[in-house]
């Protein structure tokens, strides 16, 4: 799925930088029904991993009730060059990746 | 009698100039961007925060992908979408010769799907359709309006006038009562605009998902308490391009982003 990933290209070590991402899913919360009464079923993404080469430095749970297309911004500090890494992870075995690269000086 | 008549007739002529004041001068025409606060601004601004960025991204995969018994993709007859399709979204709804009437670039999506790839037409307001239509609109941005420039498109444009300001629903009104008369005003805690598709599809927050302009329309018909007409409806085509050419001279924003 399409993934929006907000890194700044560069940084000076030490620098406190912040990170945003916006990726595409519907987010049905599994608590509403069709014209004709089915329950549509829950199908949203459960769980949210960024690593910084490898070390994983932001983990977040989403929940039912939490928007489409999920936002999340943080912060971290700059200390090397290297790689973030993202991982949405949701119902039906649903998994999505991105990266982003980013040279400290 | 007589002063009875004079006095219907002195009704009339007040009446007649007050209807032509209700249309928003051209230089006085706004984005819906211009009604919305801050943060909703900030948000479609910024390319990494507009969820419609999403719809487009997948748009421009499926330009390039190959579709349909003739196994061609978009990209295989009109190349670059950034040169090909620039400004191509401003004009739309567009006359087309061989139907006689005007097609939405949904419309045009699904006719170059069947005349030349050999596809089945998308449905109105699937993903696939919504990302086709975001993408090539979004190669549009900052491009002035000038649909409904085209002579030939000109009755279909006074058609969707008269549908403007012809009173329906239950609560019987008008698109011109809301979008004319009482702009800039609330409706509960909203505030009315000026009806100016300037971004679509666009991303409404209300949605959670984009939407094409005839949703929006839809939407309204449905609030006023009046049966909405079908997706693709001449009804629809016709509204759509009277507010497109009611837009004129106003940039493209699409995929813009609304409450």
């Amino acid at each position: 799925m399409a993934a929006l990933i907000n890194v700044p290209a560069k940084a000076r070590r030490g620098d406190v930088i912040e990170i945003r991402t916006l990726t595409s899913h519907v987010m049905e919360t599994g608590f509403r029904h069709t014209v004709d009464g089915k329950l549509v079923p829950r199908d949203i993404i459960t769980s949210f991993t960024c690593r910084y080469n490898g070390a994983e430095i932001f983990r977040a749970d989403l929940f039912p009730a939490i928007a489409a297309n999920p936002y999340l911004s943080f912060f971290t500090v700059a200390r090397e060059s290297g790689r973030f890494e993202f991982e949405w992870v949701g119902d039906n075995g649903y998994s999505s990746t991105a990266s982003a690269p980013i040279t400290v000086e | 009698m007589s002063v009875w008549r004079a006095i219907a007739a002195a009704a009339l002529v007040a009446a007649a100039p007050a209807l032509l004041a209700g249309e928003i001068p051209p230089d006085a025409r706004r984005s819906g961007y211009s009604f919305m606060g801050p943060d909703t601004r900030a948000m479609q601004d910024d390319d990494t925060s507009n969820p419609g960025m999403l719809f487009v991204l997948d748009g421009e995969q499926l330009w390039g992908k190959k579709t349909g018994s003739a196994g061609k993709a978009c990209a295989d007859c009109h190349g670059d979408a950034r040169s090909s399709m620039k400004g191509v979204a401003a004009r739309y709804p567009a006359f087309d010769k061989t139907l006689g009437r005007p097609v939405t670039l949904d419309q045009r999506i699904n006719l170059c799907r069947a005349d030349h790839q050999q596809a089945a037409p998308l449905p109105y307001e699937s993903r696939d359709l919504l990302a086709l239509s975001a993408f090539v609109a979004h190669q549009s941005r900052g491009v002035a309006i000038t649909a409904g420039d085209d002579p030939q498109a000109k009755p279909f444009v006074e058609q969707g006038r008269e549908l403007f300001v012809q009173r329906e629903g239950q609560l019987n009104l008008a698109c011109t009562n809301c979008h004319d008369d009482n702009f800039d005003k609330r409706l509960a805690g909203a505030p009315i605009t000026q009806a100016q598709p300037t971004g679509y599809p666009l991303y409404r927050l209300e949605w959670q998902t984009l939407g094409s302009l005839e949703r929006r329309l839809r939407s309204c018909m449905t609030g006023v308490r009046a049966q909405a007409y079908d997706y693709g409806s001449p009804e629809l085509v016709a509204l759509e391009l009277y507010l497109m050419s009611r837009a004129r001279g106003l940039p493209m924003e699409t995929p813009a982003v609304r409450p």
